[in-house]
């Protein structure tokens, strides 16, 4: 319980855009922006992204506190009229929120499958420091192969 | 007058002259209970015009902080969804207090207790409604709602614009 408080302070996102053809990846570290594997069409700079993901996670502790009803554990799914917004906190407080098209389907079972990579590849990795950007290899190269699987499944079908 | 109940579905209002306000029913509406917890409706500067709340269980600030506690969520995550939003290549900054109509904004979001549906007026009106999390789009319910506060709230010659809704 104390170490999701402490965690507070610490966020993950992770930034997947999807569209019919094209599939764009946009990973972020912990606190910080990683560009491994990233194909740069937003040309979105390093404190931006930094200001996006402070404010998210300000934005989802806030909502709990508004929640009519106790129990509530934030966003989990944002509207908007272009796009849609799906996030998944794990149990330590990490956030994994993934930007796609409106009417996308499964995506909270893909953000718990990104989970697992970021475990497996990320934490597991000896010289990765905690809070800091995410720069390693087999991490991203697992990334893109999940999310291209992901979506030649979508296209597949 | 019904203002509605346990679904997204609204029954043609009957014209209610006189009151100034649709009268919000207590608790139940038709069909297996409430689906509707709370509303609120702010104007451009962050009064609070209305706030009713039909089922509310968990208080955690008193009334003015709540409301300011959620105009102000809405104000950041308006910027934040037009900031993140993937469709447009043209992006003002964080910060820059935003129009009613400028960049994308949101329309409802969801967590595991409940879900606000969100609807603003090119004048500045924001709706809030805060509904169970299994309700559907609500998109339209607000429209209504928000026809309603033209027709007997802005009409209503005695009205100051500004005050709170009584």
């Amino acid at each position: 319980m104390r170490r999701k408080q402490q965690a507070a302070a610490r966020e993950g996102g992770d930034w997947c855009r999807r569209r019919a053809r094209r599939l764009e990846l946009k990973p972020r570290g912990v606190g910080e922006i990683d560009r491994g594997a990233i194909m740069a069409q937003q040309g979105g700079d390093t404190n931006d992204s930094l200001r996006l993901a402070s404010l998210w996670h300000s934005m989802h502790a806030i909502s709990q506190q508004l929640s009519p009803t106790p129990g509530c554990e934030g966003i989990d799914l944002l509207q908007a009229h272009n796009f849609d917004l799906h996030c998944f906190q794990s149990l330590t407080g990490t956030k994994f929120f993934a930007v796609c098209e409106t009417g996308a389907q499964n995506i909270e079972v893909l953000l718990k499958v990104i989970y697992e990579l970021y475990t497996d590849f990320v934490l597991k990795n000896p010289f990765y420091e905690m809070e800091m950007p995410i720069r390693c290899e087999l991490f991203d190269l697992n990334l893109v192969q999940v999310l291209q699987k992901d979506r030649v499944a979508l296209l597949g079908r | 007058m019904q203002f509605f109940g346990g679904g997204s579905s609204l029954t043609s209002v009957p014209p209610d002259a006189g009151t100034p306000a649709p009268a919000a029913p207590p608790g139940t509406g038709t069909g297996g209970g409430p689906s509707a917890q709370v509303l609120y409706v702010f104007n451009r500067g962050g009064v609070c015009l209305l706030y009713r709340e039909w089922h509310r269980p968990l208080r955690t600030l008193d009334p003015t902080q709540d409301q300011k506690l959620m105009f102000g969520l809405l104000f950041s995550l308006r910027s934040f969804t037009s900031k993140i939003d993937p469709t447009t290549a043209e992006k003002g900054n964080l910060g820059v207090p935003l129009l009613p109509g400028q960049g994308c904004s949101f329309y409802s979001f969801k967590t595991n207790t409940y879900k606000l549906n969100f609807l603003e007026s090119p004048s500045g009106i924001k709706l809030i409604l805060i509904t169970h999390p299994r309700t559907g789009d609500q998109r339209d319910t607000l429209k209504h709602i928000y026809n309603l506060y033209v027709e007997y709230v802005v009409k209503n010659p005695l009205y100051a614009p500004g005050t709170p809704i009584k």
